[in-house]
């Protein structure tokens, strides 16, 4: 339909999208989530479509997410797994794109450990890319589940206040959140070790919360990252019980907290680090209605995007 | 050139919903069970008003749903999907005589869309088709059991089938012309 938003070819990052891109797929995600609820979980919307789950970094909860999303909607999926191999950068990617194309695909989800390597693959190839995480650029299913969560509770995203804790500086997840939510009129609050904060992350228009305890006094909800281990070795933690006894969200730190306050996690949790237990299955937490939603947003991304191109969106309903 | 003519006013819409309440109660031995089915949108308000009439006759207790068919379209590639996907709520069908309610009835490819989608739903004793008009020009094998009013429009025309609860007001209208 002419005048309407669309998405275009492939879904990169949210950096790239407005409101209206934004607010589209998260109203176009409300009916999915009742797809995932009847008997027969299965619409033909994308039936004959194929679709190749392109994953060079191990995933099991976005793997299977899209792939649930991709077999509600009737596409022919095909996961292709390349972790531990010695795929390099650049040229091999496009190589291994390129066979797939031979072989008639419609559309590619690809994880990728560098940087740019969607927007890179989107560039070179006719299929729709989704970026399902590059690197430390974006996470926009992510950013996009969360936002859907947190609207679901609140109403609105506009005047919301998230702050997003943790490891800020490797995280595409906070990277898409704080654009996701900035455009959606959201405040957005980061919080984490100095040696874990962009240097110049307040230029994006975000606030700087130094404690954890000022974090959950300033927000209506927390997003709380997954403290990735491997970041001790390099030297930016002294040690994981320090994490957890100045940043973790704790359950002694929430029982000062505003009842409606919400905690949201992008998983797989350490448990004991950056959440305890007891806070991630509590009454605050939202972290399992975030996986149910991941499904209904990326039904959404996919159906949006296989489309076509937004120049036959004419002619109207017939009856 | 686009000219505007009423085919049915106010009265004479509600004339044509009472008539269509007891053919449905009829073709259904009974609403013991019945479910009516709206096709979004105004489909949902017409089985809406549809049950209103028929319990105000046989008393109250006749199911109600909504069927969205978007995702059951056979044309979003050629032209793009629908922003909007409505809401699909429906209440057990299994052994039941489904009547499905819209407004207009033309290519018939919303009906079929609407079948297979009921099909995902359930195993209906049996299914009817109920429009409040009928104007030609199917391009599937479908026809409707119960039909308010019928008539011959051309490509170029259109019916518009407007409800107070929408459109502020209740009336049928043909615009021919229209493209």
């Amino acid at each position: 339909m002419s005048g309407a938003p669309s998405l275009g070819k492939d879904l990169v990052g949210l950096e790239e999208l407005g409101a209206d891109q934004l607010r589209l797929i998260l109203d176009t995600a409300e009916p999915f989530k009742e797809v995932s609820e009847r008997p027969i979980k299965k619409v033909p919307a994308l039936r004959g479509k194929t679709i190749v789950n392109l994953f060079f970094e191990a995933s099991t909860r976005t793997r299977i997410s899209f792939e649930f999303a991709e077999k509600r909607l009737s596409a022919d999926t095909v996961n292709v797994a390349t972790a531990g191999s010695s795929v390099s950068k650049g040229e091999t990617l496009v190589d291994t794109a390129r066979n797939l194309e031979a072989m008639r695909i419609d559309m590619v989800v690809i994880r990728h450990g560098a940087s740019g390597a969607a927007q890179f693959l989107g560039q070179r190839i006719r299929s729709n890319v989704i970026n399902a995480g590059d690197g430390k650029h974006e996470h926009p299913t992510q950013g996009l589940l969360d936002m859907l969560t947190l609207r679901d509770r609140f109403g609105r995203l506009e005047g919301l206040k998230v702050a997003i804790c943790g490891d800020i500086l490797h995280s595409r997840v906070a990277r898409s959140n704080i654009w996701g939510l900035l455009k959606m009129g959201a405040q957005v609050g980061v919080c984490g070790p100095a040696t874990l904060l962009p240097r110049n992350v307040h230029e994006l228009g975000v606030t700087i919360l130094p404690r954890i305890e000022d974090a959950i006094q300033w927000a209506d909800a927390l997003n709380v990252l997954r403290l990735q281990l491997e970041r001790m070795q390099s030297g930016f933690l002294p040690s994981l019980r320090e994490y957890n006894r100045v940043f973790g969200v704790t359950t002694e730190r929430l029982a000062r907290a505003p009842k409606d306050l919400l905690i949201l996690h992008p998983g797989p949790m350490n448990r004991g680090v950056e959440i305890d237990s007891d806070v991630a299955d509590g009454p605050h937490s939202v972290i399992l209605p975030q996986v149910t939603n991941g499904v209904a947003v990326r039904m959404a991304v996919l159906y949006l995007l296989a489309g076509g191109s937004p120049d036959w969106a004419h002619g109207g309903p017939d009856a | 050139m686009t000219t505007r003519t009423s085919l049915l006013d106010e009265r004479a819409l509600a004339r044509t919903l009472a008539r269509m309440a007891t053919e449905i109660v009829e073709r259904a031995h009974g609403t013991e069970k019945l479910v009516l089915v709206g096709i979004q949108r105004r489909g949902v308000e017409l089985a809406g008003r549809l049950r209103r009439l028929i319990e105000e006759a046989e008393g109250p207790g006749v199911a109600l749903g909504k069927l969205d068919i978007t995702l059951y379209r056979d044309d979003l590639q050629s032209i793009g999907p629908r922003p909007v996907v409505g809401e699909t709520s429906l209440p057990n069908l299994d052994g039941k005589t489904v009547v499905i309610v819209d407004d207009v009835l033309y290519t018939g490819r919303t009906v079929r869309a609407a079948l297979d989608e009921c099909a995902d739903f359930g195993r209906p004793r049996r299914i009817l088709l109920c429009v409040l008009i009928d104007r030609g020009g199917r391009e599937l094998p479908i026809q409707a059991d119960i039909v308010g009013t019928a008539l011959t429009a051309g490509p170029g025309d259109r019916v518009d089938v407007l409800v107070s609860e929408l459109d502020e007001r209740d009336g049928v209208e043909l615009v021919r012309g229209a493209g």
